[in-house]
């Protein structure tokens, strides 16, 4: 007995559609973000994230639609964020249905918000999103969506989001992402031997092995991907079975 | 069957009420005194920080209703923050009372584990309890918190472990708590409220 390692699909929108892309650019349609949610509540999935990735201001009605649509679906927990700014912002993300709250670029510019959801949510409801790019040396925190240098290093923004209040850390590859050659097991080793918080990994995912080295090598709490499932590439029940037979403990629905 | 939902402002009140009436139950969301003294069945729930509960119920004069209430005998289920609620006092808030129906302190987890214990876990059942009627002994459930109720005490039926035990499940004649989201825990979840609304109709 003990906590099973936890795959989390994920649902990349533009406020209504599902896309996709590679490197976070070249986005294509993807489907029904209802319609996937109550696959993926059905096939097993531990948790949902939804992130609104067009995150444009007059947008913002359609994505707490869309997040209430979702939430509809599901007897598992959620998770949303893309453009989440202020508590304000926060709050209407929560009252949609969402159990959780991602916070990304808004945290690297303002820092102090991660403790004002924290305050006000419980940092269990609060998820500081990190895309990091290696560099020579280290990795570079990247905000507004991959295509801006932070001036953090990704492993002490980690270890700082933490300590403003952040209750989870969902890592994302920046050179992985979309590229469906595994997980950075480096990066997320080291994030997640830094910090007290589960870190959720994200970015390059395809194979079944690739998730069994994740939460073996790289010291995993939980897996995110979004294509793959998508496309019915990789059935989340399969891979479940998969990572059993490994030894990795894993929730089987029943 | 309407069950009265204690509405302090916290964040799963709806995903708990959404998952009731899937269940069939008409549910009635409050955080009015007299509508919790009538109640037939009482559900707390409750995520985040333990203050920001107890201040709430405090505020709005619920606490003596609810007392009240349960000490009448009226079905009373805890939910995470709402079971923590039930002991003497916690260490998230140690200026605040509990409502001491239970006796002993809720703890901060040990920090050799990832804090929040956060994902899902399986339970130790020490005793045949009426919540957990027809669940399998190995179905999993959704925690996320980083407080716990010890697991000693007559009314910790079932426990969980991480970093240590804690009390998973609490029952006594009408008493009853969840450390766990039933209402985010997939069908395990599903058949604990329909078990609690049975056994409270």
């Amino acid at each position: 007995m003990s906590l099973a390692h936890r795959i989390i699909p994920c649902l990349d929108t533009d406020g209504s559609r599902v896309v996709k892309g590679v490197h976070f650019e070249g986005l294509r349609e993807a489907g029904d973000p209802v319609e996937l949610a109550a696959r993926y509540n059905a096939e097993g999935a531990d948790e949902l994230v939804v992130l609104d990735i067009a995150a444009a201001r007059d947008n913002r009605p359609t994505f707490l639609e869309t997040i209430r649509r979702v939430a509809e679906q599901l007897n598992i927990p959620l998770s949303a964020g893309g453009g989440i700014r202020s508590l304000d912002d926060a709050r209407s993300v929560v009252r949609a249905g969402a159990d959780k709250v991602t916070l990304n670029t808004a945290a690297v510019e303002h820092p102090e918000l991660i403790g004002e959801l924290s305050r006000e949510f419980g940092a269990q409801a609060v998820v500081l999103a990190i895309d990091a790019k290696r560099e020579v040396e280290h990795w570079q925190v990247r905000i507004k969506g991959g295509r801006v240098a932070a001036n953090w290093n990704a492993l002490e923004w980690a270890q700082r989001g933490v300590e403003l209040g952040a209750g989870e850390i969902l890592l994302t590859s920046v050179d992985r992402d979309g590229t469906q050659s595994g997980f950075d097991l480096a990066l997320t080793a080291a994030i997640s031997r830094a910090v007290s918080v589960p870190v959720i990994a994200s970015g390059g995912a395809k194979l079944p092995q690739h998730f069994l080295e994740v939460f073996t090598a790289g010291a995993a709490d939980a897996a995110l991907a979004a294509s793959i499932f998508h496309d019915q590439m990789q059935s989340i029940r399969e891979l479940k079975s998969y990572l059993q037979s490994n030894g990795v403990e894993v929730r089987l629905p029943c | 069957m309407i069950a009265t939902l204690i509405d302090y402002g916290a964040g799963n009140v709806t995903s708990v009420a959404r998952a009731l009436r899937r269940l069939g139950a008409e549910v009635r969301t409050t955080n009015q005194p007299e509508e919790i003294t009538t109640a037939t069945c009482l559900i707390l729930p409750g995520v985040g920080h333990c203050a920001a509960l107890l201040n709430s119920l405090d505020a709005h004069g619920l606490r003596g209703p609810l007392l009240t209430a349960i000490s009448r005998g009226t079905p009373f289920l805890g939910i995470c923050l709402g079971l923590q609620a039930l002991y003497q006092s916690s260490a998230e808030a140690p200026e605040l009372s509990g409502f001491g129906l239970l006796h002993g302190h809720v703890d901060q987890l040990p920090q050799k584990v990832k804090l929040p214990h956060m994902g899902w876990n399986q339970l130790r059942p020490l005793r045949d309890c009426r919540l957990l009627d027809g669940i399998s002994s190995d179905a999993y459930f959704y925690f996320a918190h980083s407080y716990a109720a010890p697991a000693g005490g007559l009314a910790t039926a079932a426990t969980c472990e991480h970093g240590r035990e804690f009390t998973a499940v609490l029952e006594t004649a009408q008493i009853f708590g969840v450390q766990f989201h039933p209402e985010k825990s997939g069908a395990p979840g599903a058949k604990l409220l329909d078990n609690f609304l049975r056994l409270a109709a």
